[in-house]
């Protein structure tokens, strides 16, 4: 295995035997203003018929770049293929026209996008975006061209075709969504599908759906396969071949099982170990639950957006939209009971839509409940005021999602951190202090403070996010998804330091995610929701070992990967596909 | 089903903007009584004096001699019944004076909307499309220009230069009253005679469409759908009409929307300045006039004909966009 140096220094591995595309020597140079010169440099690639090619980056490696060249679908001047081929069946579409370019485009190479909903042009009917491929591409009739659209629908196994045909992007679910864009891509029976991050916006069962259906229309028709992505699950849910870019250049590139089991370029092995492992966690130090008093009860917890129907109910079942829209409520948390003990960890998983988000801006004063109690150290906060909610502040505060969003551009980090400080009665020296301290104690420099929070990278505005939750010293912390906008080797980081803060702080940590990885790194008690309702709930180790209910087995079959992470990733494995 | 729909949320957008129109009737009514004098004073006044009693006597047969609020009440009633009142100035009904009036004013409306809206669409989208060439730059600084010259400027240079200098277009007036023109060429006299006050008032809006189209087409021509429409092989002539076109017009019925009442207050000033016999002019004449009566008529009229204009632009903007659902009353 080690006689085939993989890490590109040599001349790239021999390829397949039966090549569709062939990238050779590519470069495409980024503007001037940019910081670098090359989003892609020199990068050489091949797939062959039937096989999957899997591109791992994080973002700004430059691997949507490379992906959207082979199409010529980059907004040039700024971004332009400055040398290199691109080898499809031979012919180099660097150097095609762009008359050349539509026919391949779709008809010979078809690409799945990573977001269905904003792929799809809103206003066009689903059939009709489809058929348009058709339209260009063959001189077919209505009739048949309708035929054909339909007899797609089928192969991806949509249900209902006749009416996803007529219907609206906006009317069809996720997963639904991707599937028509499948079938988009497969309705020429093309040489090759670019698949760029296609699952990363959707839902892991959903995820698992899609990767399988991939992978068994692929086979069937002989289609090569490009997928963009940068979870190592999904490489080694799919993968033939794996490629992995950094900064624009290839550093490793070969066979799923050895890149997977033995990587040679740090930068692989890295990305690899920060994976989370699907392997739960032991806690030596975890206290014990049998002294720990509950911190927070959640009692019949109820919360309800929209209202009931006001047309008829028949109308409802005739049109789901109508049922399913503003008008319909949707019983976001449904009756919850919980207990968080003092010092615990506690992961709420579940899907889009399974209330788990609600369920925490409810419990920290976001959303008014309709009913039920929720005590935090024996106080009651449901039917709070605002000014009664103030006190409370300091006992329970929240990490947000999205760390680019959630700091206010104009003001400066260590105003952002003393502020909640300077509300709970701190002097404002005082704060700032211990906002230099928090920076300290998250990993920044104390001069950080003085800084705008555009200054940091993803990463580091999620430190300063967490050191902004702290400042007015929190018995509970809840952590909304607080690492899914990172790359994933930034998620690591971000993952350790909230449980070493956990530890030294002696928080209470109410995690929420969709990702039981996640939920199996930093917390050692998992709750289950779905459709509002707590499906199961227990011990980490105790569910990963033993679901007790169908859709927490299902969660668990989902996660992409699985196989290969359960076996425990540092053991020497010889082959995993 | 759809249409029944959109059918039962007219009707409710309808009965909603009966409220909306009271109101407005209200507000004016009161904050007309702020102006200082009255039709009496004036009417007194332009005689050259006359003696107080009577200008009581003149307030007693107008009705301005009861407290305000028993006016307001009598007024409301009678607008219930579509009974605007009688303009003492003109000596004649207030609602068919008005309805005399309406429709030079609705034409000078509909072709403004017309240009603007359409021309404005239209240039947008071929700035857009030769964006940063010589036409994007022509169009862009035109709009510019047009975007800040104040209105009743450009009519006056339009009348300075078309009319006066080169005598193309007739100076003032909807139409030749001493030619006596009738079927088709009074048609096209009164063409003939809307050309410049059509572009003075479209000006302003015709630049405003212009940039908000151009603007809006960059930005949905970067939209992901239209890489993917891209990626299926569709030539950008396709993808622009087809998919980013339809997009790119949403933004712009809104804006229109919006502005119908806009246009209202512009076109007092046009027709004034070209003499126009339209709504904006009356409501000018009436206002010094202290004319109430025909003054409130004008309000109401113009109010309900911004809340008709804009449940057509729902309606519109519900067949362009099939994410909006008619039915929820929220």
């Amino acid at each position: 295995m080690t006689e085939l140096p993989r890490a590109m220094t040599g001349p790239a591995p021999a390829g397949p035997a039966d090549p569709v595309l062939q990238i050779r020597d590519l470069s495409v140079a980024l503007p001037a203003w940019a910081d670098r010169r090359l989003a892609v440099n020199a990068v050489s690639l091949t797939v062959g018929r039937g096989e999957t090619l899997c591109v791992v980056g994080e973002s700004g490696s430059g691997k949507s770049v490379m992906a959207r060249s082979i199409l010529r679908l980059l907004p040039e001047p700024h971004l332009r293929i400055v040398n290199g081929q691109v080898l499809l069946d031979g012919e180099d579409l660097a150097l095609a026209d762009d008359r050349r370019m539509r026919q391949i485009r779709g008809g010979r190479i078809a690409m799945v996008f990573q977001e269905p909903m904003v792929s799809l042009n809103p206003l066009m009917t689903i059939g009709r975006q489809i058929e348009e491929i058709l339209e260009v591409h063959t001189d077919w009739g209505k009739a048949e061209r309708r035929r054909r659209v339909v007899a797609t629908f089928e192969d991806v196994r949509l249900p209902n075709p006749d009416f996803i045909v007529g219907a609206y992007p906006h009317e069809l679910s996720g997963g639904q969504r991707q599937r028509v864009m499948i079938a988009m891509s497969l309705v020429l029976e093309p040489r090759l599908i670019i698949a760029d991050e296609p699952t990363t916006a959707l839902d892991v069962t959903t995820e698992a759906q899609v990767l399988t259906l991939l992978k068994e229309l692929q086979q069937r028709h002989g289609t090569a396969l490009l997928f963009i992505t940068h979870n190592f699950g999904v490489v080694a849910e799919i993968a033939d071949r794996v490629a992995v870019m950094r900064s624009g250049e290839l550093v490793e590139y070969g066979a799923v099982g050895d890149v997977l089991t033995n990587p040679q370029h740090p930068y692989t092995r890295a990305l690899i170990d920060a994976v989370p492992s699907l392997v739960p966690r032991r806690h030596p130090d975890a206290p014990a639950g049998s002294t720990a008093e509950p911190i927070l009860t959640v009692r019949g917890l109820e919360k309800t957006y929209g209202r009931p129907s006001a047309g008829p109910a028949w109308l409802a079942r005739l049109v789901p939209a109508i049922g399913k829209g503003g008008r319909g409520a949707v019983k976001a948390v449904d009756h919850v009971d919980l207990d968080i003990m003092r010092g615990s960890a506690v992961a709420l998983v579940g899907e889009s839509g399974s209330g788990k988000s609600t369920l925490a801006r409810c419990l920290i004063g976001l959303e008014a409940a309709d009913a039920g109690s929720a005590l935090i150290a024996g106080d009651q906060i449901v039917g709070l005021s605002r000014s009664g909610w103030r006190p409370l502040r300091s006992r329970i505060q929240m990490v947000f999602q999205d760390p680019f969003a959630s700091l206010n551009p104009r003001t400066r980090v260590g105003d952002i951190i003393a502020r909640g400080a300077v509300l709970q009665g701190e002097t404002p020296a005082a704060a700032m202090a211990q906002a230099h301290d928090l920076l300290k104690l998250v990993g920044l420099e104390a001069k950080a403070a003085e800084r705008f929070p555009h200054e940091f990278s993803g990463g580091q505005r999620q430190r300063i996010g967490i050191a902004r939750a702290l400042a007015v010293k929190p018995d509970i912390l809840i952590a909304d998804e607080p690492v899914s906008a990172l790359d994933v080797s930034v998620q690591k980081q971000v993952l350790d330091l909230l449980d070493d803060l956990r530890r030294r702080l002696g928080l209470t940590m109410l995690f929420i995610t969709h990702d039981l990885r996640v939920a199996a790194h930093v917390c050692e008690q998992i709750v289950v929701l779905k459709g509002g309702r707590i499906v199961e709930q227990g011990s980490t180790a105790a569910i990963f070992a033993d679901p007790q209910h169908e859709y927490t087995r299902m969660l668990l079959a989902s996660v992409p990967g699985r196989d290969w992470q359960s076996r425990g990733r540092n053991d020497p494995v010889d082959r995993v596909t | 089903m759809r249409g029944m729909r959109l059918v039962r949320f007219i009707l409710t957008r309808l009965l909603q903007a009966v409220p909306v129109v009271l109101g407005v009737v209200v507000l004016n009514f009161l904050l007309l009584q702020l102006a200082p004098g009255d039709a009496a004073t004036v009417l007194a006044g332009e005689a050259g004096g006359a003696p107080a009693e009577y200008i009581e006597q003149l307030r007693a047969r107008f009705g301005l001699d009861k407290p305000v609020l028993v006016q307001l009440g009598l007024y409301l009633k009678n607008i219930l019944f579509l009974d605007l009142g009688f303009s003492f100035r003109n000596n004649s009904p207030v609602l068919g004076l008005i309805l005399d009036r309406l429709w030079p004013t609705l034409l000078l409306m509909g072709a403004t909307l017309v240009i603007s809206v359409g021309g404005g669409v239209l240039l947008g989208v071929v700035a857009a499309i030769g964006v940063r060439t010589w036409r994007d730059h022509l169009i862009s600084v035109a709009a510019v220009i047009a975007y800040a010259t104040p209105l009743f400027w450009v009519g006056l240079m339009l009348i300075l230069v078309f009319s006066i200098r080169l005598d193309w277009f007739p100076t003032s007036g909807m139409e030749d009253v001493v030619a006596f023109h009738e079927g088709w060429a009074r048609v096209v006299d009164i063409a003939h005679h809307l050309v410049l006050p059509t572009i003075t008032l479209s000006l302003f809006y015709l630049a405003l469409y212009t940039r908000l189209m151009r603007a809006t087409v960059l930005e949905q021509r970067g939209a992901e759908y239209a890489t993917t429409a891209r990626a299926k092989g569709l030539t950008e002539r396709a993808i622009t009409m087809r998919h980013v076109l339809r997009n790119a017009l949403l933004p712009v019925v809104t804006m229109a929307g919006v502005q119908v009442g806009a246009l209202l207050g512009g076109s007092v000033v046009v027709e004034t300045v070209f003499a126009w016999p339209g709504l904006g002019q009356l409501a000018f004449q009436s206002l010094f006039a202290r004319d109430f009566n025909l003054l409130l008529g004008i309000f109401f009229l113009s109010a309900c004909l911004v809340v008709i204009v804009n449940i057509v632009v729902d309606v519109i903007y519900v067949l362009l966009d099939p994410r909006i659902r008619v039915g929820s009353s929220t």
